[in-house]
């Protein structure tokens, strides 16, 4: 008797503390997220909601005053940009995770040069991360003025991959971790880490959340070794 | 039925309910305006309502984004990017269809009913209840269906006020939008086939209802 009294106290207790995160995501993160995801809901009894999306689009709604409680973003620029308007919890910011930008296609590329031949999905080049990340490293390789012509432009990464996967581009410049869940297409090109731009993943608790404490649980539990070990398995690369 | 299916067809059809209701008392009174009564600046109303039909709706959707928007005038409300936004730009783009059958219908009815049941002694109110109301209902019935069906298939306003968030503001069409984003084009298809019997569904029902006023 004394036992299910415990046990019913633990149970009101949990759902008391039980709490919903409303987390926007940059869209390459999310198979990964959705895995880590499923385990903290299970240990942590929170439920995670997500927004998908390009971290720009994500970013202009926040500053809309969209309901976000935590903003996971593929660029540190975003992340940057809702501080100055002190939109997020500038302490809760971390930057645990990093990518690589690869080529998907269906035929072997020795050189980049080769993509000044085709046609090309990359994401938004001037505001959505991964579309940015590939008009700076082909703006410094000299290629971006004989690219852009036919640069096919996606509202975010995903999309550039299931533009080429679909057969309506040539080639797409999208990150590792994308090009791994591919199935029609292939890494045609992988950008040395040298070479490429410093890719960083930035994430912060967003300032007047609802769910500030749950949001914060949810932060530290991506940054753990359990959450990590998935990032890892999903080609991301973790510090 | 997946239950994410079942979950996004209750969102679109709870929503487009909604917005429909609450542009009927509204629509109708300003229809019946038009329809009846002659006043300074009806010609500046007409034209303003029939504004989201002809203005691109993504346009309607960035004046509404900045009413409600975090720092708009209305941002108070807190509806942007909730359910609620999903309602507002619905309403906003369905209103000129249920404004214009509505007008239409009234202006159908025979003025000298209204006429009789005045000699007979009956307020406005009571000729509106009791003599035009019942008269242009038909007409009525298929605007507000015709506004129905406009609300299922929203996406412009929408997508720019709402935005496309699964689970809370995701309506068929967007998700529709998401799926063929992610390449996902078989789910797309099943999408498509739900938008396309309720788009049918609704347009029957309004055909089937204006064919029996002309029988």
């Amino acid at each position: 008797m004394r036992r299910l009294a415990a046990v019913v106290i633990l149970l009101i207790a949990t759902s008391a503390l039980a709490d919903e995160v409303n987390v926007f995501a940059a869209a390459s993160l999310s198979d990964a997220l959705q895995e880590i995801t499923a385990r903290y809901e299970k240990s942590s009894g929170d439920r995670v909601v997500f927004n998908f999306g390009a971290s720009s689009m994500l970013a202009r709604q926040i500053e809309n005053g969209a309901p976000a409680d935590l903003f996971l973003s593929a660029d540190e620029a975003k992340i940057d940009r809702l501080a100055s308007q002190k939109l997020i919890l500038t302490s809760t910011r971390v930057s645990p995770l990093s990518n690589t930008l690869v080529i998907v296609g269906t035929t072997p590329m020795k050189s980049p040069r080769e993509l000044t031949k085709l046609r090309v999905a990359i994401a938004e080049p001037s505001t959505v991360p991964s579309g940015v990340y590939a008009h700076d490293w082909l703006t410094k390789l000299g290629l971006w003025r004989e690219i852009e012509p036919h640069v096919i432009p996606t509202d975010n990464v995903r999309a550039a991959l299931a533009t080429v996967e679909a057969g309506n581009a040539d080639a797409a410049i999208v990150y590792a971790t994308d090009a791994r869940l591919a199935k029609r297409v292939r890494v045609i090109y992988t950008v040395p880490r040298a070479e490429g731009p410093k890719i960083a993943y930035a994430f912060a608790v967003v300032a007047g959340a609802e769910h500030e404490r749950a949001a914060r649980r949810f932060l530290l539990y991506l940054q753990s070794g359990a959450a990590k070990n998935i990032f890892t398995r999903y080609g991301f690369l973790t510090r | 039925m997946s239950a994410g299916e079942a979950g996004i067809l209750f969102l679109t059809l709870r929503t487009a309910a909604l917005a429909t209701i609450v542009i009927l008392a509204p629509g109708l009174a300003i229809a019946w305006l038009l329809a009846r009564r002659r006043w300074r600046g009806k010609s500046i109303v007409e034209t303003l309502v029939a504004l989201p039909l002809v203005m691109p709706p993504v346009a309607t959707g960035l004046i509404l984004l900045e009413l409600f928007g975090r720092r708009g005038p209305l941002g108070f409300l807190k509806i942007a990017f909730s359910w609620r936004a999903v309602v507002v730009a619905m309403a906003v783009m369905s209103f000129p269809l249920l404004v214009r059958a509505a007008r239409v219908a009234f202006e159908e009815v025979n003025p000298r009913f209204e006429q009789i049941a005045r000699t007979l002694g009956a307020g406005e109110w009571r000729v509106f209840a009791t003599i035009t109301l019942p008269l242009a209902r038909r007409g009525i019935v298929s605007g507000a269906l015709l506004a129905f069906a406009r609300a299922l298939g929203e996406f412009g306003a929408t997508i720019l006020v709402a935005g496309n968030i699964p689970g809370r503001t995701s309506t068929l069409s967007l998700s529709i939008y998401n799926l063929v984003q992610l390449g996902r084009d078989g789910d797309a298809f099943r999408l498509l086939g739900w938008s396309v019997a309720l788009a049918f569904a609704a347009v029957w029902i309004a055909e089937v209802v204006v064919r029996r006023k002309s029988a």
